[in-house]
């Protein structure tokens, strides 16, 4: 692991827009009532500890790793479901390419169960699937998985709560106060209107921005289906004279 | 109508949900080698310069339940307050790494080295520390907050200054047991609150 600290110096990060963020407490979604803090964060400006953070080098990853249909297995055989690719860029707030970067998925198999040991929902385990991948963004910011596509799952909260599909993401930036864990939804699921965690944040419109459409310009025919899923991260702030990539 | 602003804004944060250890620690979930190398399990290699120590603690919530499920992921200095990477940093500490709260009792454990004091880029220092980022089913943004050590002069720490309620900078402050080691709870809500950024 190498380093990310910007050249010239460390750039402070644009302050997070909690707006777009979920509230943290919401009695919809019952854990987050005893999980939220009361006191108000303390807000100031980021120090290099926020600005710097760690790097991952493209040869920490084996072959099958953004390879969910087969990683699990060693690529003997692959995992029941939908094929998809799952791809998009990672940005930051100025539009910028967050290149080598590392993206961390996970997600629950076709039938909406998990392989953890704290997952006891009675759909069956797929013995192909592990439901784990990871990649690093290209020199344009860009990733892609290939996987299938997860299946919704009841939790316990309300009486009847479902999760509609949906892939966790893991971010990363080239500071520590960029890191950003999130989820991604697909396209017309008729199940993220009534999830209590995609409610959370409250405006419709940055609801959208967690939902990936069917993209047929990435799929493949005969094989896959794509979704596409762009991530922004936080920026760094900019002058009028420092007009650097993100992370250089 | 204005001109349009060529700016992003950042993407919505979800919870990282009960089952984040399969996308992070898969070995903690059962996951046993899908990856050759699971990342983030040590900050420090053989030959960290500094003094090795261990804190440990547990994190609980608005209800005196300790959390079971969460992960945090710790960033810091070497012992010389420089951060991977930076020029003369110490190459056996990467400074990053994550923890997992054990899932029977909720107590967790970090082995690291203790970090020195870290300059800032206007020239104030920053008292040794381990900056750390909570997350957890329940938890809808992670949760940034810091170590400190109740055995370092914490008096012109920038940060812990700008703690209007004084008292609530003990809840930073991690509390010396023994040469080298430290107790440190986390309390997301409710008394003794922990003191958490948006930095
Ligand atoms: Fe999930």
């Amino acid at each position: 692991m190498t380093a990310a600290l910007p050249k010239g110096g460390s750039a402070p990060l644009i302050p997070r827009d909690r707006t777009v963020h979920p509230v943290p407490f919401d009695p919809d979604y019952k854990t987050s009532v005893t999980r939220s803090p009361k006191y108000a964060l303390l807000a100031m400006e980021s120090t290099p500890t926020e600005e710097t953070g760690p790097v991952f080098g493209h040869d920490l990853l084996g072959p099958l790793d953004s390879n969910l249909i087969l990683n699990f297995t060693r690529g003997e055989s692959p995992a029941v479901g939908e094929r998809i690719l799952v791809h998009g860029h990672v940005l930051d707030e100025n539009a910028r390419p967050v290149r080598n970067t590392l993206v961390e998925i996970w997600q629950a198999n076709a039938g909406g169960r998990y392989r953890h040991i704290k997952d006891t929902y009675f759909a069956p385990l797929d013995p192909n699937f592990g439901g784990c991948g990871r990649t690093i963004t290209d020199e344009e910011g860009r990733y892609q998985f290939l996987t299938i596509r997860p299946g919704a799952y009841p939790w316990p909260n309300r009486g009847n709560d479902w999760r509609p599909m949906h892939i966790h993401f893991s971010v990363f930036g080239s500071g520590f106060g960029q890191r950003l864990i999130t989820q991604m939804y697909f396209e017309g699921d008729p199940l993220i209107r009534h999830c209590p965690i995609v409610a959370t944040v409250k405006d419709r419109s940055h609801i959208d921005r967690l939902v990936a459409p069917l993209d047929f310009s990435h799929s493949k025919p005969h094989d896959f289906l794509a979704y596409k899923f762009d991530i922004v991260l936080r920026g760094r702030r900019q002058t009028f004279f420092e007009n650097k990539p993100e992370g250089m | 109508m204005v001109q349009k602003l060529n700016t992003l804004q950042e993407s919505p944060s979800q919870t990282a949900g009960p089952f984040v250890h399969i996308g992070t620690v898969p070995t903690y979930a059962g996951l046993e080698g899908v990856y050759a190398t699971e990342l983030g399990q040590s900050t420090v290699s053989d030959g960290a310069k500094g003094q090795i120590i261990e804190i440990s603690g547990r994190i609980i919530d608005g209800a005196g339940g300790v959390m079971r499920d969460a992960l945090f992921e710790v960033w810091q200095a070497d012992s010389q307050g420089l951060y991977a990477g930076q020029d003369g940093a110490d190459p056996n500490v990467t400074g990053w790494a994550r923890v997992c709260a054990d899932p029977e009792d909720g107590k967790w454990t970090l082995k690291t080295v203790k970090p020195g004091r870290v300059s800032m880029r206007d020239g104030r220092i920053q008292a040794p520390h381990i900056a750390i980022w909570i997350v957890a089913r329940g938890i809808n943004t992670g949760l940034q907050t810091r170590i400190y050590f109740n055995d370092e002069d914490n008096s012109a720490d920038p940060v812990l200054g700008r703690i209007e309620h004084k008292h609530r900078v003990e809840t930073l402050l991690a509390q010396k047991q023994a040469e080298g080691r430290y107790e440190f709870d986390i309390r997301l809500q409710g008394e003794g609150e922990t003191v958490f950024f948006d930095m």
